[in-house]
């Protein structure tokens, strides 16, 4: 036996078998050329010589004039299995790899990693979805294709109406009486009902907010494609807030108050309103956690905008402190932020998928000036998070939709306060499906925030952990990234054009989806008659029909 | 398709020329039921006063009609004609037919006190109740209507043989307006409240094609807690509801129903005149937006009458004849059928845009286009 204090481990020490990710390389295709070292995000790999001893028979003394041993020197690729440097799996080896010579790949055993995810005392902390794969929204089928009396429509030819409209609606008999009298009448705007989540500036890069920005403005102002984007909370640049674009922006404001300075103070300058105003109170990925974008992001830019010191967490507090409740908060709050534009702007609440949404909602009903409600469902993605927040915490939209619909139903209120869900969406690529699932459901329309990342610009995190490193600003894409060398890898001439691609085919698939229903002339909402699930248990909970 | 049939004269006629018409339109169409609505009623062996309501239902037995006679005595309803059919059993499909109810009623001496909006009511309700009990009684009363100069019959079968099997062909009922539907994809089984025209409170629509908005559109106005939404055994049934909410809740005319049923774009409202106000009323009308194909007729308690398209325009209807006669149909060989001595050339189909009216007084047909400018208060 040997002696103990021999053999190098620790607690933390690990092995291969131990990490999600493994390395395959290949020597024999390897050219030594290093780009797969120098482009690891966490430097999970290093360019490395191993000596090997090639044993001969001189050895056992049965050969004469053998030299016995040699040496062979071996150049290549060397994973490292500290906590610090695991591989992430995000295979940026393999995209710069010349020859195909190194991959990731899972590792099918049992990694233990998991374990030590906490060094220091430091919790597991990322940036990603819930590392859950399963989908609900997935499993939903269109079932009520229309047949004889009423054919099926023709997708490619027909005319169809997609919008959707996110405001407060009075009800038509109040709506009259105000028309007559000259009141104030809510406002509203025509959206198209897939909008580009609350992703802020400071948790995207500069060239994915640009690439975004472009792409919204390409779809209303030449496609004629109504398509809204939120900011999250780190406020907006003033370039923006000052030009023709703000209209296609969802300002919003969370409980870090963040780049709400500059906001107002260009108020005066803005030459349109914008979209709406989102008063984040909850995000479905941390629900009950204010935003956090961690040090290594507040650059100067960064710092100069949320107005705060370069360099340091920016972690907003999970509510908005100066008020003594949510029905409190909401009410003042919905009020202020409407009287700061004139009453022109919609002003909705996000809040993150719960049991209790429903009081929420009953709350909203009764403030006249609460444009809607936005569920942010546990399936959301984020910048930065605990690990256990985001796979443990909150509640799937499906379900939290749908009831919140069906009690507006109940009241006869479900045109009054659009519902918006988000959490999720498209998180196996059925992004048109998932959505169009949940209006079907009651929703008047679907956030995506991940899915456009991941569509738009490359994003490569997942659901099985891969990547997920946005919290630490090491994005290999640039997109989550606030230093230049890694966010100029990111052209937003590009991100632009997928922004369009993304929405004129998630526009086809509407189409699609809607022609063989008989619907054409307007969102079918709350169309629950059409839709099916196999899974009894799921078409009891969701109210809809059981299919086999 | 279901075929439509609307006749509307200054003289009244028979509605056995409108089931007559049906036929002509018999053509790819499987006849399987008939709804009909007849307004400016004249009984031969009656004199009827247009303010008393008629009750029209079916009791389909015995029992049944004893609770509807008691139910009516005890509400003070007076009983002052009860129409005897000259009925032949065997050609109607359903065999629980015990007794077709058109029976014309004074109203209780305690309504006297009640403002007419308020004797409306109490009629509404008085036909729901009937139509409760029947429920309650495994479907042994059926009440189609109870208002005043509107008379309803609904069953299964070929519209012909349904008119014979009821004697309609004897002129013992004319009408100035009659609407008729005929059924398609019916069987002996179906609720007969399924079959069109339906009705509320003296307005009544028919349609043919399906609704695909239904089921969002029925779960809005039944938040309406308004009694007499109820029922959508048929798709349809919201078309006559949204008429009813458009012209009685919200007291707008005649000409929004086509806005609130199928609005403009908006790109088209961009350019309208009042195209604020449209925009707006999309917005709050938003969920009674239909989604066709449809051909929806309709009459008032006036004797107006109506039909518009779809937005698709995938049913086309048509109207034609002179002053004082005018047909609707679903087909044009049906105005052909009713109005055959008129211009062809004046026969219009409306579009997209179109609502198609003809007053009471029966001069001309209006043709109404959402384009055109909407005058009302609010709109200004």
């Amino acid at each position: 036996m040997v002696a103990v204090s021999s053999i190098p481990s620790s607690p933390s020490d690990l092995t291969y078998a131990d990490l999600p990710w493994l390395i395959e390389h290949r020597e024999d295709r390897c050219a030594v050329c290093g780009k797969c070292t120098a482009v690891c995000p966490v430097q999970a790999i290093q360019l490395t010589y191993r000596r090997q001893r090639i044993v001969g028979l001189g050895m056992l003394g049965k050969a004469k004039n053998d030299p016995s041993v040699n040496y062979r020197t071996l150049y290549g690729i060397k994973q490292k299995t500290d906590v610090a440097h695991r591989c992430i799996g995000c295979g940026m080896c393999s995209m710069v790899c010349p020859n195909e010579a190194i991959r990731p790949m899972p590792n099918p055993n049992d990694p233990r990693l998991r374990f030590h995810m906490n060094q220091a005392g430091d919790a597991w902390k990322r940036g990603g979805r819930r590392n859950d794969r399963d989908s609900l929204l997935d499993k939903i089928i269109f079932t009520r294709i229309s047949m004889l009396t009423d054919p099926a429509l023709d997708a490619g030819r027909h005319e169809f109406f997609l919008n959707t409209i996110l405001g407060r609606i009075l009800p038509p008999e109040e709506f009259l009486q105000r028309r007559a009298k000259g009141e104030w009448i809510p406002p509203t705007r025509e959206i198209f009902p897939f909008i580009i989540g609350s992703m802020s500036f400071g948790a995207l890069s500069p060239n994915m907010w640009l690439g975004l920005l472009q792409g919204v403005a390409y779809l209303n102002e030449v496609l004629k494609i109504p398509v809204v984007m939120a900011t999250g909370e780190g406020g907006c640049p003033p370039w923006v807030l000052k030009s023709p674009f703000l209209k296609y922006i969802i300002l919003q404001i969370a409980s870090g108050y963040f780049g709400w300075d500059e906001i107002i103070r260009a108020i005066p300058e803005m030459q349109c309103d914008p979209a709406a105003i989102e008063i984040k109170y909850g995000q479905g990925a941390k629900p009950g956690d204010g935003g956090l974008l961690m040090w290594f992001k507040v650059s100067k830019l960064i710092a100069r905008l949320r107005g705060v010191p370069e360099g340091v967490d920016l972690p907003s507090p999970p509510v908005h402190q100066t008020l003594y409740s949510i029905e409190e908060s909401v009410m003042k709050m919905i009020q202020t932020m409407s009287m700061a534009w004139g009453f022109r702007v919609p002003v909705y609440p996000k809040i993150s998928g719960t049991t209790s949404a429903k009081a929420v909602l009953n709350n909203l009903v009764r403030n006249p000036y609460a444009s809607g409600m936005l569920i942010d469902g546990m399936d959301g993605g984020t910048g930065a998070a605990y690990n256990v927040s985001m796979d443990s915490m909150g509640h799937p939209i499906a379900s939290n939709i749908r009831e919140c619909y069906l009690d507006l139903v109940a009241q006869g209120r479900e045109n009054e306060i659009p519902l918006f869900a988000a959490g999720g969406m498209g998180k196996n690529g059925n992004i048109a499906q998932n959505g169009m699932a949940l209006i079907l459901l009651g929703a008047s329309g679907v956030h995506m925030g991940k899915y456009i990342m991941q569509a738009a610009a490359g994003c490569l995190g997942s659901e099985r952990n891969r990547c997920n490193v946005c919290n630490i600003g090491l994005c290999p894409k640039g997109i989550t990234s606030q230093n230049p060398k890694l966010y100029r890898r990111l052209d937003p001439d590009q991100v632009a054009q997928r922004v369009v691609e993304v929405f004129t085919s998630i526009r086809t698939e509407m189409k699609k989806i809607m022609a063989p229903l008989g619907r054409s002339q307007s969102l079918p909402i709350g169309m629950s008659d059409a839709i099916g699930i196999n899974d009894a248990a799921a078409a009891e909970r969701l109210k809809i029909r059981y299919i086999c | 398709m279901c075929r439509l049939a609307l006749k509307t004269a200054s003289i009244p006629f028979s509605p056995h020329g409108v089931l007559q018409a049906m036929e002509s339109m018999r053509e790819g169409y499987d006849g399987s039921g008939l709804g009909l609505l007849l307004r400016g009623v004249r009984f031969t062996d009656f004199n009827y006063s247009s303010t008393d309501p008629i009750f029209s239902g079916i009791a389909h037995t015995e029992q049944a009609l004893h609770r509807f006679n008691k139910f009516m005595e005890e509400k003070g309803f007076l009983l002052k004609y009860d129409h005897q059919f000259v009925t032949d059993l065997s050609r109607i499909e359903a065999r629980d037919r015990h007794k077709y109810l058109v029976r014309v009623y004074k109203r209780p001496e305690s309504w006297s006190r009640l403002t007419p909006e308020e004797q409306e009511y109490e009629l509404m309700m008085t036909r729901l109740s009937l139509r409760h009990d029947g429920e309650k009684h495994g479907g042994d009363l059926t009440a189609f209507s109870f208002w005043p100069d509107v008379v309803m019959i609904k069953e299964v079968g070929w519209p012909l043989e349904v008119g014979a099997a009821l004697g309609l062909q004897d002129d013992r009922i004319l009408a100035r307006l009659v609407m008729a539907q005929g059924r398609q994809n019916t069987n002996w089984g179906i609720n007969l409240y399924a079959c069109h025209p339906f009705f509320i409170q003296g307005i009544a629509t028919m349609t043919n094609g399906e609704n695909t908005a239904f089921v969002p559109i029925r779960d809005w106005l039944m938040g309406r807690r308004f009694p007499g939404y109820m029922g959508y055994q048929s798709d349809s049934e919201v078309f006559t509801h949204i008429l009813h909410y458009t012209l009685n809740r919200l007291k707008l005319p005649l000409e929004a129903y086509k806005h609130v049923i199928t609005p403009l774009k908006t790109e088209e409202l961009d350019h309208h005149p009042q195209g604020e106000f449209l925009k707006g009323l999309r917005n709050v009308c938003r969920r009674l937006i239909i989604d066709g194909p449809n051909c929806v007729m309709g009459s008032l308690p006036d004797e107006t009458c109506f039909m518009v398209m779809d937005h698709k325009k995938m049913r086309p209807g048509a109207i034609g004849g002179r002053p004082g006669v005018w047909a609707m149909a679903s087909e044009l060989c049906g105005v052909d059928a009713m109005v055959p001595d008129r211009d062809p050339a004046l026969d219009f189909q409306p579009m997209r845009e179109h609502t198609v009216v003809v007053s009471s007084d029966r001069k001309d047909y209006k043709i109404w286009s959402q384009f055109h400018p909407f005058h009302l208060p609010q709109a200004i």
